[in-house]
């Protein structure tokens, strides 16, 4: 029943993950993450069916206030950094390395 | 039976109740010239010998007073105060034995007190010479008064720190600084043997005084233990009385001023080992045992080893310092062969105090009339200009080869007798010792005194002042007559039987013994030889190389090289060991280690690139492996 639901979360997951990995630009990278993010609370609401319970739909809930708090600070974060660097590149950020 | 030490008296008031005051006396002199420093520089010398002359003077009183007492209660002890709790206290114990000692201490003591006072005029630190002196006869008072053996130690100890003093009087000198830390190191091996002989004495008596040791000890006793205690402090003795194997300290301690000599080898220092032995005779050495037997090996090995070294050197001091080695064996051989030797071995270690100070401090007037040349041959002809030191320094002479009739002929042929008697192979060894002395001697007399003059141009020697000159009479006068007046009609035995018991048989002197026909013999023959070689013709001003046997004496038997490659060098190959594995081993491992830890996390820091991505790679591999371990180890 609540398979497919499950396989989306886990594809979304997968494609959050790997755009996270594999793009340069911190904008598209703070996206991936939100979708990383969402795929959870997709995946936490399933349960939450499954189980018959409400606590994975509160947790969802979290997750989103969490995420909302995330996007204000990450996106400050990228905003200051494309103005210092004249780029969005999260490459092109490792100063703070060995 | 007890020994005779068991009745012991107490004894309060009268000057033997105040004994101490012999003590306190030059101790007080030392502590006031030491801490009042440089206020004391214009009169310290004086106070010094005052401090020993009174000394001296209560010696000679308690001296008289013990003399009032009948035989038998001339074993006086006097209690001072509590010690050690349950183990010791600290006391005096004066019989006829010890207040010998100090009298002899006292007395040749306060001479060379008086005869530094001119010696030592031109040297700026005089009044910490005598502080030294006066250090030096207190510690040598308690080690002969202290009426148990941790007293004795302490005084013992005393006699070591003040002759490392006085022989590293002249620290600027190297050579004064090494004789000086040398004979406190060798000195440091037979306080060794005292002081685990103290040991084994407390664990196996329980006590450490003479009088109860006298009451637990049945005369003649042997065993295991009494040869091991026996041992162990002939070991302490031959430390400090410069005996074979410990006797190279003495040779070097010539670098202090000649009046630390001659105190050092007349009247203190190395006369406690004989003392030890004596003291300790009737419970550890009795006659014919093995730790006995052991002490008269040893002292007739050192004097022929002192002997043989005395005929090299060519330093007047070195001579005299290889004969007092001899002489301090002649006593050694005699206090190993029981109350038969007792009395000759004091007899002679009285009259050797006063004729080897007399040598000693005709030397010291020697060098300081010759600017402090020590080398005989740059002496010569020096009987006219000093007739003074020529004449004392001549009976000194006479008396320690045993001319007939001076002091050191009766007491030297005392042991030389009965040690012929107890010990036949000893005792005539100790007669081919008497030989050798009888060339070295003349030796050194010809050398200084006679033959045509070597000394340089632009030396002046002259004869000392009379402050110098005075003790010399002295003491030759005591080189005359003491031994003979001691000897006949044995009244130095009779006087020690209280303290150290009567021999079995009474000996008596016999001027026409074979013995004693011999060692003259010998010494004449020495003598003659010694003439031959160096009286009748020139003395050649630069030391020739000598055959290989000289080579040997002028080396002191090679007792240096054999400590050097026996102890010194296995000594410092330990510590390089040591150090070696300290460095490499030890070290090795805790560099290495933290070399690897650094190394390694110099390494391992490398993984932190800066590149996010990266670090978010790793975060997943991380999660997705732990999802992986959890859920393989939830379906086991």
């Amino acid at each position: 029943m609540t398979t497919h639901y499950l396989i989306l979360s886990g594809l979304l997951f997968a494609i959050g993950a790997m755009g996270v990995l594999i793009r340069r630009n911190a904008i598209v990278v703070f996206m991936c993450v939100e979708l990383m993010l969402n795929a959870c609370n997709l995946a936490f609401v399933t349960f939450s069916r499954q189980v018959g319970n409400l606590e994975g739909q509160i947790i969802a809930f979290f997750v989103m206030v969490v995420a909302a708090a995330e996007v204000v600070v990450g996106l400050a974060i990228i905003v200051t950094i494309f103005r210092t660097r004249r780029s969005a590149s999260v490459d092109d950020a490792n100063l703070l390395k060995y | 039976m007890e020994s005779q030490l068991a009745e012991i008296v107490q004894h309060t008031g009268g000057v033997i109740g105040n004994a101490w005051l012999m003590i306190a006396f030059p101790l007080v002199g030392a502590f006031i010239l030491l801490v009042f420093n440089r206020f004391t520089n214009r009169w310290g010398h004086l106070l010094g010998v005052a401090m020993s002359l009174a000394s001296f003077v209560v010696a000679v009183l308690a001296f008289v007073e013990l003399l009032g007492f009948g035989e038998e209660e001339r074993r006086r002890a006097v209690h001072l105060y509590e010690f050690i709790p349950g183990m010791v206290d600290m006391g005096l114990l004066i019989d006829p034995l010890s207040i010998s000692f100090a009298l002899l201490i006292t007395g040749v003591g306060s001479l060379i007190h008086i005869y530094s006072i001119g010696y030592m005029a031109h040297d700026e630190h005089r009044r910490r010479f005598f502080s030294y002196l006066n250090l030096f006869v207190a510690a040598m008072l308690l080690l002969v008064l202290a009426d148990n053996y941790v007293g004795l130690f302490i005084g013992w100890e005393g006699v070591g720190l003040a002759s490392y003093l006085l022989i590293g009087f002249w620290q600027f000198k190297p050579s004064a600084a090494t004789a000086a830390k040398k004979a406190f190191v060798v000195n440091r091996v037979g306080d060794f043997g005292l002081l685990v002989g103290m040991f084994v004495i407390w664990t196996t008596f329980g006590t450490l005084t003479f009088k109860g040791l006298g009451e637990q000890i049945a005369p003649g006793t042997e065993n295991g233990t009494m040869l091991a205690i026996g041992l162990l402090l002939l070991l302490g003795a031959c430390g400090k009385s410069a005996q074979l194997p410990l006797q190279s300290w003495l040779l070097d301690a010539m670098e202090g001023p000649t009046p630390v000599s001659a105190l050092i080898h007349a009247a203190t220092m190395v006369t406690a080992g004989v003392y030890l032995v004596v003291r300790s005779g009737a419970f550890f050495f009795p006659e014919g045992s093995g730790a006995a037997l052991a002490v008269a090996i040893v002292g007739a090995a050192t004097l022929l080893a002192g002997a043989i070294i005395g005929c090299a050197k060519d330093d007047i001091k070195k001579g005299l310092a290889g004969s007092t080695m001899s002489q301090i064996g002649y006593m050694m051989l005699g206090a190993g062969l029981g109350p038969a030797g007792y009395a000759f071995a004091i007899g002679h270690l009285i009259t050797h105090g006063f004729f080897k100070a007399d040598m000693f401090l005709g030397a010291g007037s020697v060098m300081h009339g010759m600017n402090d040349e020590v080398d005989m041959r740059k002496y010569g002809a020096l009987r006219k200009v000093m007739p003074v030191t020529f004449v004392t320094f001549f009976i000194g002479y006479l008396a320690i080869i045993g001319f007939p009739l001076l002091s050191g002929y009766f007491t030297k042929d005392g042991i030389i007798e009965t040690a012929v008697h107890h010990q036949p192979i000893l005792g005539w060894l100790a007669v081919l010792g008497a030989g050798i002395t009888g060339f070295y001697m003349s030796r050194m007399v010809f050398m200084t005194f006679f033959g045509e003059k070597r000394w340089a141009d632009d030396v002046h020697p002259h004869e000392s002042p009379l402050v110098m000159t005075v003790p010399l009479m002295i003491l030759s006068l005591g080189s005359i007559f003491l031994g003979g007046y001691l000897i006949l009609s044995n009244r130095l035995l009779d006087w020690l039987t209280p303290a150290v018991g009567a021999p079995a048989v009474r000996p008596e002197f016999h001027f026409t013994s074979v013995p004693g026909l011999a060692t003259l013999a010998l010494v004449a023959v020495g003598a003659i030889i010694a003439w031959i070689k160096y009286g009748r013709v020139p003395v050649p001003a630069v030391q020739p190389r000598g055959s290989f046997l000289t080579t040997f004496a002028r080396r002191d038997l090679y007792g240096d090289a054999l400590n050097e490659s026996l102890f010194m060098r296995p000594g410092q190959w330990l510590t390089r060991l040591a150090v070696f594995f300290d460095n490499r081993g030890i070290d090795g491992v805790v560099n290495g280690l933290a070399a690897g830890i650094g190394g390694s996390s110099g390494r391992l820091r490398r993984i932190q690139t800066g590149f996010a991505r990266t670090y978010a790679l790793s975060i997943l591999i991380g999660a997705a492996l732990l999802t992986g371990a959890l859920l393989f180890v939830g379906n086991i």
